[in-house]
């Protein structure tokens, strides 16, 4: 499936682009699968997916470069990578924590990979196991734990999961074909767009809060010396990358817990049981391998519950069913008993995409300090113009481009308030995802207890139940000691 | 006292400025749209509760009232950060932008794909206080990649312009094809 000319040149543009895309602060993955996704529409279904695929496996690789030359960030998840390599930056040491970022990167993606592969047999027999009512309890649960992930904005990352599940609703209802939300204006009949949306919350926004912020030109300095040495670093540091890409991997595959909690608790592993655990924060290698090696093995985990159930676990696998969806390539049970060619060919594009931007950021890495200085003004121009291109090709529609600028607006002030966007993309898949399954599961429902009465739905509703109980328990704690009210953000929560 | 206190401490969090304006307008959306649910709903007779087209709007609505209150309850026992009306200034001033690129998008059919990026973009970024060659060219130039790329490489399907119908025959059906 792989051995085609245009699969492999797209799974090559995929990754190279996703590198450059990460590395320039201010754009992000998020950011070029929106524009891209309807400019794939034209493409052969397979190659437009390795494309989109490829943007989304390397945009972290690309983003460790500005996070440790220039303190910033390429993308959100890369927060943790700065901790530790920018000091290393300051101390003249950019090429080691560039290198060593490299491979650690390098390490979890493959790693995540192979865990990827090795659970496909136990996913192909698990997988069938999930009727319409499991499907819905596992969109329940990836909603709730969505909602909980944002730890101290929670009632706002309620109120946006619900105007997303509410979003999908609008329109005319495809079994009752009765109005919805409509208020009598036509445009509003075939419902509101996802991908509309997608574009206005995270590219539109993004334009806007570049082009109403202050001009800057990030200085990144150019980086000497053999890019292959953090390979033999790494060695050294084998325990921590290792410990790390398995967090990735089992926090990759619950929903709404993603690459944050993974670096976070990658981090504080490595801190823990470091014998200079004071060096951490102030440019410790093991810390730059801990956040780096665990959000890269995120990914290949992420796509788990998306593969084997259709259930996106943050807005990127949202972006990808998406993707799927516009490809005729629909995820769930059915996938690994109809289409394992077909999931097989994407195990190998993610491996294929990691050696090809390893190898690439070997040679590379000062090419990416130059695309690093381009002024936010001007990006936030060039991302209005590409914005114009998903939302307009998708139907030709000015009504699109101006709920698209409206969303923008509301993703501007989310992102100005630092209240999350996410939990509306996944609030809307999941929402969709969840209207349908009850409906199809209601006719063999005789009680309400019938919905827990096959072992998978049982566990499910169990852990759903243990979700709620562990916060009750985490919320009474804080209560009874309260602690004094922070006085800055918990976390960043845009992605970037 | 200490009630009010042990209240505070559960809902006290960092709130940027802006945050009690955004967390008023969310309830009163939420509100309005709860309070139209009978309008712009329907119910059918001997469906189940879960199965009614008025179910999935209602839960949403309900909880979207419940957590933006709590949002607002929040923010209101929440410290607060001056700035406030000058971070709803900004806001406003997004839609300036939201402007350009409805009228970019007006402009797409009329002036042609090519035409319309390139003087978008050249006016953007003189609107953004860039005045040199160099950047108004790199802008003029990135305008042509980008239609390059998508409308004559990857045939995204876009309009073609009015304006192009003025030229030469040979000419017409070359820009139309891949501009």
């Amino acid at each position: 499936m792989l051995a085609r000319w245009d699969v492999m040149l797209a799974l090559f543009v995929g990754s190279i682009g996703g590198v450059m895309i990460g590395a320039i602060p201010g754009v992000g993955p998020a950011v070029a699968i929106a524009i891209l996704l309807p400019a794939t529409f034209s493409l052969d279904p397979i190659v437009g997916l390795t494309m989109l695929l490829g943007i989304y496996g390397s945009s972290m690789y690309g983003g460790a470069i500005p996070a440790v030359l220039i303190n910033t960030p390429g993308t959100a998840v890369n927060a943790l990578t700065s901790y530790d390599g920018y000091p290393m930056t300051q101390r003249g040491e950019a090429h080691r924590a560039v290198s060593l970022a490299y491979s650690a990167s390098f390490w979890g993606g493959i790693f995540g990979i192979l865990c990827l592969i090795l659970l496909s047999p136990l996913l192909a027999l698990i997988a069938p196991m999930f009727g319409s009512r499991e499907i819905f309890l596992a969109a329940l649960l990836g909603i709730i734990l969505v909602i909980l992930a944002h730890r101290g904005q929670i009632f706002a990352a309620g109120m946006l999961a619900m105007f997303g599940i509410f979003l999908q609703t609008v329109g005319l209802d495809a079994v009752t074909y009765t109005q919805r939300y409509t208020f009598g204006f036509s445009f509003l009949s075939s419902g509101i767009n996802l991908i509309v949306v997608v574009l206005g919350l995270f590219a539109l926004s993004q334009a806007f809060f570049l082009l109403t912020g202050p001009d800057t030109s990030p200085d990144a300095k150019p980086v000497t010396g053999r890019m292959s040495a953090g390979i033999k670093e790494l060695m050294g540091h084998k325990r921590v990358a290792s410990v790390a890409a398995g967090f990735g991997v089992i926090l990759g595959m619950i929903p709404g817990t993603g690459e944050f909690t993974a670096q976070f608790m990658s981090y504080t592993y490595a801190q823990k049981t470091s014998e200079t655990p004071e060096a951490f924060g102030k440019g410790a290698p093991e810390g730059l391998v801990a956040s780096e090696a665990a959000n890269n093995a995120v990914p290949a985990a992420a796509m788990i519950p998306l593969l084997a159930l259709g259930i996106p676990g943050e807005a990127l696998t949202a972006m990808m069913l998406s993707v799927f969806y516009v490809h005729n390539v629909i995820p769930g049970p059915q996938l690994f008993q109809n289409n394992i060619d077909l999931v097989y060919g994407l195990y190998f594009a993610l491996i294929a995409l990691n050696v090809i931007v390893f190898v690439f950021l070997l040679f590379s890495t000062n090419l990416m300090t130059r695309i690093i200085r381009v002024p936010t003004r001007f990006l936030g121009v060039m991302i209005l113009l590409l914005s114009f291109v998903g939302v307009y090709s998708l139907r030709n529609s000015l009504t699109d481009c101006m709920i698209a600028a409206g969303f923008g607006v509301l993703g501007l002030i989310l992102k100005r308030l630092n209240l999350p966007i996410v939990p509306i993309i996944l609030g809307m898949v999941l929402g969709g995802i969840m209207e349908v399954k009850l409906r199809s599961a209601l006719p063999r429902l005789k009680t309400p207890w019938d919905m827990i009465d096959r072992p998978i739905a049982f566990i499910l509703f169990v852990m759903i139940l243990l979700v709620l109980l562990l916060h009750l328990r985490t919320l009474f704690k804080e209560i009874r000691a309260p602690h004094e009210g922070a006085d800055h953000d918990l976390h960043d929560s845009q992605q970037r | 006292m200490s009630r009010v206190k042990t209240l505070q401490s559960l809902f006290k969090r960092y709130r940027r400025p802006g945050d009690i304006v955004f967390a008023w307008v969310a309830l009163l959306v939420s509100l309005y749209l709860l309070s139209q649910i009978m309008d712009q709903t329907s119910w059918r007779n001997g469906d189940k509760l879960f199965a009614q087209p008025r179910f999935w709007p209602a839960v949403s609505l309900v909880g979207m009232v419940c957590f933006a209150a709590l949002h607002l309850l929040g923010s209101a026992l929440s410290e607060r950060i001056h700035g406030r009306w000058q971070e709803v200034g900004l806001w406003l001033a997004a839609f300036e932008f939201a402007g350009w690129f409805i009228a970019y998008a007006v402009a797409v059919p009329y002036a042609g794909y090519l035409p319309s990026t390139i003087i978008c973009a050249i006016l953007l970024c003189w609107r953004m206080d860039y005045r040199s060659r160099k950047v108004l060219g790199a802008a003029a130039l990135a305008a042509l990649i980008i239609v390059v790329l998508f409308k004559s490489f990857l045939q995204v399907k876009l309009p073609s312009g009015l304006v192009y119908e003025v030229l030469p025959d040979g000419l017409r059906q070359f820009m139309l094809t891949y501009f």
